[in-house]
């Protein structure tokens, strides 16, 4: 049903390919959150994964002692913009998951704050996901999630749960909390599955 | 993990989204740097208020710039209301603002967010919304919902804009606080303020905040909306007077 808007030439035309269908580019890093920022020290941070049999945890310097990836990737928000070539550092979820026994194939991330998005695990694994703490060289803003955040560049980036504190394995995939709120159940930019 | 947010106001609460087509029925200066525009969208649902769309623009090549705006309006009719702020750098806001024009059609997709959202006849648990600049826009929907419903709880809106030339809504803000169950109104001038305004403009202080919001002890609901350091910035600031972090809900503009 698309048509052309009268008057309407559009300012950049330097048409980037890395950029998904309805995307802009930004230089700044623009946030989309819900509610206050939670504070987490790092002292009192811990991150879990949580399976039908049991859970395995890390404190911070637990965590901090794993292997740690670096990680160049473009970042795509649902409210339109993308950044491109964005630097981090973190854990694998190939690391994390590493000792993990699960026969259930879908992954709650919980965070500090109470929010909750769904993905499932095979688009976790494989080097497609991690849990980061630093962005551009600098441990990660209370803003953008820190002290740390998942990383799971390939989907919508509200997938990537700020302030995230824990993995949930489930039998079933289950809507979180902002896919209750409208967002896509899986969210991926080049599909451009935004809202549902 | 058993401390997950509360999303009683969830996607089933709200109309389904869908692709739009919007006529523009009017257009409206709204203040020197923003333009209200009034649509008349086929097949829309009504939407709940403080909820936002998403606006596509085509150009003749093919080339599409999608951005969010909140919608000033709510209900079941088809009028849609947006009142939109010139970006500096803008690629769609200085479209929006300059050239369209009563007749022009727009593709819009919505109405999209089922969190940010107030409905009236819930349980009259006081609200509190805090608007700087153009973010009073879904607050005044929100605000204006209740009214029409004849709502009465408890309302206060503390909005923070830069000169009286600024102020959206100015006339309809006036008349939702002279209602018989007021919206209380505070206004904070960061730039430029009234001839004889008590206080000189800048940007609020924490004891201003604390002093023009309802308090913690009366357990308000509080919507934020404005650009992404305002937000931040109220938003910490009311957790630190004691506010429940689940009771603020906060909604930002920026970065493009």
């Amino acid at each position: 049903m698309s048509f052309i808007t009268r008057g309407f030439g559009g300012r950049s035309r330097e048409r980037d390919d890395r950029l998904p269908p309805g995307q802009t580019l930004v230089h700044d890093f623009p946030v989309l959150s819900a509610g206050p920022t939670p504070e987490v020290d790092t002292a009192e941070w811990e991150f879990t994964i949580r399976t039908e049999s049991g859970s395995q945890s890390w404190n911070w310097d637990e965590f901090m002692a794993l292997d740690i990836d670096e990680v160049s990737t473009d970042i795509h928000c649902v409210t339109h913009w993308s950044k491109l070539g964005t630097s981090w550092r973190g854990v694998s979820l190939d690391t994390l998951f590493e000792h993990v026994e699960t026969e259930y194939d879908y992954v709650m991330a919980h965070s500090y704050g109470g929010y909750t998005t769904n993905v499932p695990l095979d688009e976790l694994l494989d080097g497609k996901a991690w849990v980061a703490f630093e962005f551009d060289g600098e441990p990660l803003d209370p803003e953008h999630g820190g002290p740390a955040r998942l990383l799971v560049p390939h989907l919508y980036f509200w997938k990537s749960a700020k302030w995230v504190r824990g993995l949930e394995m489930m039998p079933s995939d289950e809507p979180g909390f902002w896919e209750q709120n409208g967002y896509h159940i899986h969210g991926d930019p080049w599909k451009e599955e935004r809202y549902w | 993990m058993s401390d997950t947010i509360d999303t009683t106001a969830g996607i089933r609460a709200v109309p389904r989204a869908g692709w739009h087509v919007g006529t523009v029925v009017a257009v409206h200066r709204e203040t020197p740097n923003a333009t209200r525009l009034e649509l008349e969208v086929d097949g829309w649902p009504g939407n709940a208020p403080g909820q936002h769309l998403d606006v596509r623009l085509t150009a003749p090549d093919g080339y599409t710039a999608s951005r969010s705006y909140s919608i000033a309006s709510s209900g079941d009719s088809s009028r849609v209301v947006l009142a939109v702020d010139k970006l500096p750098d803008g690629e769609v806001s200085p479209f929006l603002v300059d050239e369209v024009r009563a007749g022009d059609k727009l593709e819009l997709h919505g109405p999209l967010g089922a969190f940010f959202v107030w409905r009236p006849g819930g349980d009259h648990r006081p609200v509190q919304l805090i608007a700087g600049g153009s973010g009073v826009v879904p607050l005044y929907a929100i605000a204006s919902a209740r009214a029409e419903a004849g709502d009465e709880t408890p309302f206060r809106l503390l909005y923070s804009v830069r000169t009286p030339d600024d102020v959206y809504f100015a006339r309809e803000l006036k008349a939702l606080a002279g209602t018989s169950a007021p919206l209380r109104l505070d206004l904070v001038y960061t730039r430029r303020a009234p001839d004889g305004w008590p206080t000189p403009p800048g940007r609020i202080t924490r004891e201003a905040l604390e002093a023009a919001v309802v308090p913690a002890a009366q357990h308000p609901l509080v919507y934020v909306c404005g650009s992404t350091g305002f937000v931040e910035r109220v938003a910490d600031w009311l957790v630190g007077f004691g506010h429940d972090a689940r009771s603020i809900r906060t909604e930002r503009y920026g970065g493009m």
